[in-house]
């Protein structure tokens, strides 16, 4: 690390590599973006603005996903380039294997529970 | 480590060194962390898929509807996001050598994670006392389990901010003091993510459910 502040490439060589990263600028543009796409999802709950409620779930979950992004960019300053690439390898590995995980559970859950025999049919088998 | 290769026409063996050269302490610090918040985020990952396949069954019990406050779930949040932008600010006074606006900026985050705690602890008293407890329903334990172990995660990143405070404290911003800071500030960060999606997913759409 060193002290300057203004070059945010002189830290080339180090662990956090040339992208940049630690500016006033970037934090406040995160942190502004992250206010309005927290705020918004809030507002559209709490007003029930929009007319159907998987409308609002999909648009909410859009926003989630938008605001996870700008926290990995601006917040954690992720980047192709951060570790030669390393750090985007495992967070891609991570998402691929957070994908399969939810999805697997959720389908397979989902049709256990909708081919499950109802509980009085059960009983007149008896 | 040494390894002999084909030897020469005279007999003797040629070595080379195969070892790698020599890195700095900390060289690999933030890659390993970064694979360490991965793992992490793998239990969450799991936590909210049993939250996702459990969080209707309520047993008859109280629905998120009953529950929840989004008032203070919003307030919760924006305690949350402030502490972001405060560690934020810690860094980049750290990067400047300011030890004291350091310190002052990672005293502002700690009492913004602490509010966060606080709130939270606060909700889940009330939920309790009215009888909302994690052994109601499947929804409550999935709840109670997947919201608990982000607070507790939360708890320990506070925990080691006082920790790393008295160490900046005691020995300055030292190179292993800059490397620790910028390990929480990527565990504070990542809490903050993972808050986006409980936030989402547990509290906007069980209201809405």
């Amino acid at each position: 690390m060193n002290t300057d502040t203004h070059a945010s490439h002189a830290d080339a060589h180090h662990h956090d590599d040339g992208h940049a990263h630690s500016t006033f600028s970037g934090y406040m543009l995160g942190f502004v973006l992250s206010v309005v796409l927290t705020a918004i999802p809030f507002w559209l709950v709490m007003s029930g603005m929009l007319p159907s409620k998987q409308i609002t779930a999909l648009v909410i979950m859009a926003f989630a996903i938008v605001q996870i992004v700008v926290h990995m960019i601006y917040f954690l300053h992720m980047s192709p380039k951060s570790e030669n690439g390393w750090s985007m390898m495992a967070l891609i590995f991570t998402i691929v294997m957070v994908v399969i995980a939810l999805s697997g559970s959720l389908w397979v859950m989902n049709h256990l529970n909708s081919n499950m025999m109802p509980v009085h049919e059960m009983t007149g088998m008896k | 480590m040494t390894v002999a290769v084909n030897p020469s026409q005279t007999g003797e063996p040629v070595f080379y060194l195969a070892d790698e050269h020599p890195h700095p302490e900390g060289y690999s610090t933030s890659l390993g962390f970064w694979i360490y918040l991965m793992s992490d985020c793998l239990i969450f990952a799991m936590l909210f898929a049993a939250f996702g396949v459990l969080g209707a069954n309520y047993a008859a019990g109280p629905a998120p509807k009953d529950l929840f406050d989004l008032d203070l779930v919003a307030v919760n949040t924006s305690m949350l996001l402030l502490s972001s932008i405060t560690y934020g600010f810690a860094m980049l006074t750290m990067q400047q050598n300011k030890i004291a606006q350091t310190q002052m900026w990672l005293l502002i985050t700690g009492l913004f994670g602490a509010a966060f705690i606080g709130i939270e602890l606060t909700e889940f008293a009330h939920m309790i006392h009215e009888g909302a407890t994690p052994q109601r329903s499947a929804f409550l334990s999935a709840f109670f389990t997947l919201v608990g172990t982000h607070g507790l995660h939360v708890s320990c990143g506070l925990i080691w901010l006082v920790t790393l405070m008295v160490q900046v404290w005691r020995f300055g911003l030292i190179e292993a003091n800059r490397r620790r800071l910028m390990c929480l500030s990527m565990f504070w960060h990542f809490l903050d993510v993972v808050w986006i999606g409980v936030f989402t997913f547990v509290y906007l759409l069980g209201v809405l459910r």
